[in-house]
């Protein structure tokens, strides 16, 4: 999903700069001067579970924050990755994994806080909340903002090839049904991403109980199937940039890399509104370290080290002070903060519950295999593989039989 | 003497009962049970109904790679284990050898080879001639199955093959049977052991692969592992389901391999006495 982002921008300067200094990164005398001296080692260690490439690593002259932290306050991180809310989630529901921080999107934060996985967490020990904007405050996912801290935002906005298509009819998601495009076209490979436009082009909220809407929507995505050349995630990358799909959606933190690598790739936020996401820092109920997780949190939280990391991973830092320290260029971009206007028309993705989930994830296969199944079909496969093998035991037998009696 | 057997056979054991027994038996358990309560129940086997089409889809792709990882592996297997059996094991080695680059990088590649804008369409459009239309269709899975998946056919039939007795072969000439009739009557009924395994080897990886239809089929060409991943990696998160279908997957392989098995003592009643 998230896992090749990397913002490029910034490369040439930052491959001069690993250049210059060909050392650790946190030994430049800059941040020596801002962060002062090691603190002692603590013996804890904290157990990150993050997004694949999801923070400044060092890499490219980038912040390694990891190191910086366990230099700040002694205490070390074991840091892991993953690629997708429900492989995270699947983990931790199944009690395979011991963790102590994890980064869940906002509608994953929901669930978790309703299936009662998530830690309250002690605000006293991260008061670098303040920082946090008032607009990322008590969102919907998690209305009284107990349980989680925004890390990152984005927008999902489509992404098309200006050879092709022009900026007019990528102002609406229409265009993805646009049969002049067949074949040109790339879709979400999951369900609530592919669901959200169908919602959103029909008028409905991403987070509507109505089963009919639902309905709706998936009769459309079948309508689409035909003219989408493939359901795609980290694969959109390869093929916008070879021009062999011509409109994909996508996240909007993952621009960076799209334009970066043809100039003829632009970014677009239509009209009928789209999905503003949150990638928010919790501590799972299981966590053995909560009060060294809170200092992480905190850490990261650190408008400093928020700009770091934002500038380097490509998505939107949820604090001001933060967003004032990057280049303008970047800030005044409508494709990294879009404006209040396209802001207002966005929404953020909370739990749907397990049925609703199932039956979402149903009519999903539906859309994929071109219409639902029958349960005599799969009898009758059962029945004729059977009947196949009886078929040749009796066969063999009677043959035996025919040859012993000869 | 039966001590030390189970000595000897100890650790493979503990390792079965670990890490097949028990995943075996909790899929089951999964499969029969409810997802939120844990009551038994049918439903999650019901449910399957539903992806009929995605079965009878797999089956059939899977079915094809394998008949053409048949017609194209058993000549080759045949001609190598006829050449000098000193260029043989460089010959198993080229065979072999796409098969330590990883199996995802395979098949990405293949993704460039076969679109629209990929290297075979430009090699066409530079010869003049129409593209052809090739990603995200399953002709294009069943191309990935076979590429991944030819040298497990290839091998076991080349081991078959190169262990028959010349003096066979001979002998069946000398009573007067002709290049065709040796190979229908002798070679052909020799080699059915590895056949098997080979059909075996293809057959199961092929039918139950999730990455290559995912990557060459554009994710609309929807096959038993894409729909098992779902389950368990999807949005609605739901292993019972997930393992119901393992299930009746497992099922249908094991079905299939009992139907190879008839083949296979068929053999060994007609000439188990020159193969083992």
């Amino acid at each position: 999903m998230k896992q090749t982002k990397k913002c490029r921008a910034r490369r040439l300067g930052a491959a001069l700069l690993a250049l210059m200094l060909f050392v650790p990164v946190c030994a430049s005398p800059v941040q020596a001067e801002e962060t002062g001296k090691a603190a002692p080692d603590t013996g804890v260690v904290i157990n990150v579970y993050n997004w694949g490439e999801y923070i400044s690593n060092g890499v490219e002259g980038s912040m390694d924050v990891n190191a910086e932290f366990t230099r700040r306050t002694g205490i070390g991180v074991n840091y892991t990755t993953y690629d997708t809310n429900e492989a995270m989630y699947a983990k931790l529901a199944s009690g395979g994994g011991d963790y102590d921080i994890i980064v869940p999107s906002d509608y994953m934060v929901s669930r978790m806080i309703e299936e009662d996985m998530l830690a309250e967490l002690d605000f006293s020990n991260i008061p670098n909340f303040q920082y946090i904007d008032e607009t990322f405050r008590n969102p919907a996912y998690d209305p009284e903002n107990r349980y989680s801290v925004p890390y990152t935002w984005g927008l999902v906005g489509l992404f098309y090839n200006t050879d092709y298509v022009t900026k007019e009819e990528a102002q609406s998601w229409n265009v993805l049904w646009d049969e002049k495009y067949a074949g040109k076209i790339l879709m979400f490979d999951n369900s609530r991403d592919s669901f959200g436009i169908a919602m959103k082009l029909l008028g409905y909220s991403f987070n509507s109980t109505d089963l009919n809407e639902w309905q709706e929507a998936a009769d459309l995505l079948v309508q689409q199937a035909p003219l989408v050349q493939s359901y795609a995630m980290d694969q959109i990358f390869q093929k916008m940039e070879s021009g062999e799909a011509w409109i994909a959606p996508y996240y909007s933190g993952d621009a960076a890399i799209l334009i970066e690598e043809n100039d003829n790739i632009a970014f677009s936020v239509p009209k009928e509104g789209t999905n503003y996401f949150v990638d928010a820092l919790c501590i799972p109920k299981t966590s053995t370290h909560k009060a060294e997780a809170e200092a992480y949190i905190n850490f990261l939280c650190d408008p400093e080290i928020s700009y770091e990391n934002c500038s380097y991973i490509g998505y939107s830092t949820p604090e001001t002070a933060a967003k004032e320290m990057m280049d303008p260029s970047i800030t005044e971009s409508d494709v990294y903060y879009p404006s209040e206007e396209t802001l207002a028309n966005t929404e953020v993705y909370v739990n749907l519950g397990d049925d609703l989930n199932e039956t979402i994830d149903g009519l999903w296969a539906e859309v994929k295999m071109g219409g639902p199944g029958q349960v005599g079909e799969l009898i009758a496969i059962l029945v004729l593989f059977l009947a196949l093998y009886v078929g040749i035991v009796i066969h063999k037998r009677r043959r035996r039989k025919r040859e012993s009696a000869r | 003497m039966k001590r030390r057997h189970l000595l000897t056979s100890g650790p493979y054991l503990v390792w079965m009962v670990l890490f097949i027994v028990v995943p075996m038996a909790m899929v089951v358990w999964f499969a029969f049970t409810d997802n939120v309560t844990g009551a038994f129940t049918l439903e999650n086997i019901v449910r399957i109904g539903d992806y009929s089409n995605v079965f009878v889809r797999s089956i059939w792709l899977g079915a094809l790679a394998t008949v053409v990882c048949l017609v194209l592996g058993y000549p080759l297997a045949y001609l190598i284990a006829k050449i000098d059996p000193k260029y043989q094991n460089a010959i198993v080695l080229l065979i072999m050898l796409p098969m330590w680059m990883n199996f995802l990088l395979r098949t990405y590649a293949w993704m460039s080879l076969l679109e629209d804008n990929g290297l075979i369409n430009n090699f066409l459009a530079l010869l003049g001639l129409p593209r052809v239309h090739m990603i995200n269709t399953s002709g294009a899975v069943v191309m990935g199955m076979v590429y991944n998946y030819l040298p497990y056919m290839v091998l076991p039939l080349y081991s078959v093959l190169v262990k028959i007795d010349g003096s066979v072969i001979e002998a069946a000439q000398d009573l007067g049977a002709n290049r065709v009739q040796v190979f229908r009557r002798v070679i052909f009924p020799m080699s059915m052991p590895g056949i098997m395994s080979g059909i075996t080897m293809v057959f199961v990886p092929s039918v139950s692969t999730f990455i290559i239809s995912k990557m060459l089929g554009g994710g609309g060409n929807l096959l038993i592992g894409d729909l098992i991943e779902m389950e368990f990696l999807g949005n609605s998160y739901n292993p019972n389901l997930g393992s119901a279908i393992s299930l009746v997957l497992m099922v249908l392989i094991l079905i299939s391999m009992g139907i190879m098995n008839q083949f296979r003592d068929e053999q060994e009643e007609d000439g188990g006495g020159v193969l083992f």
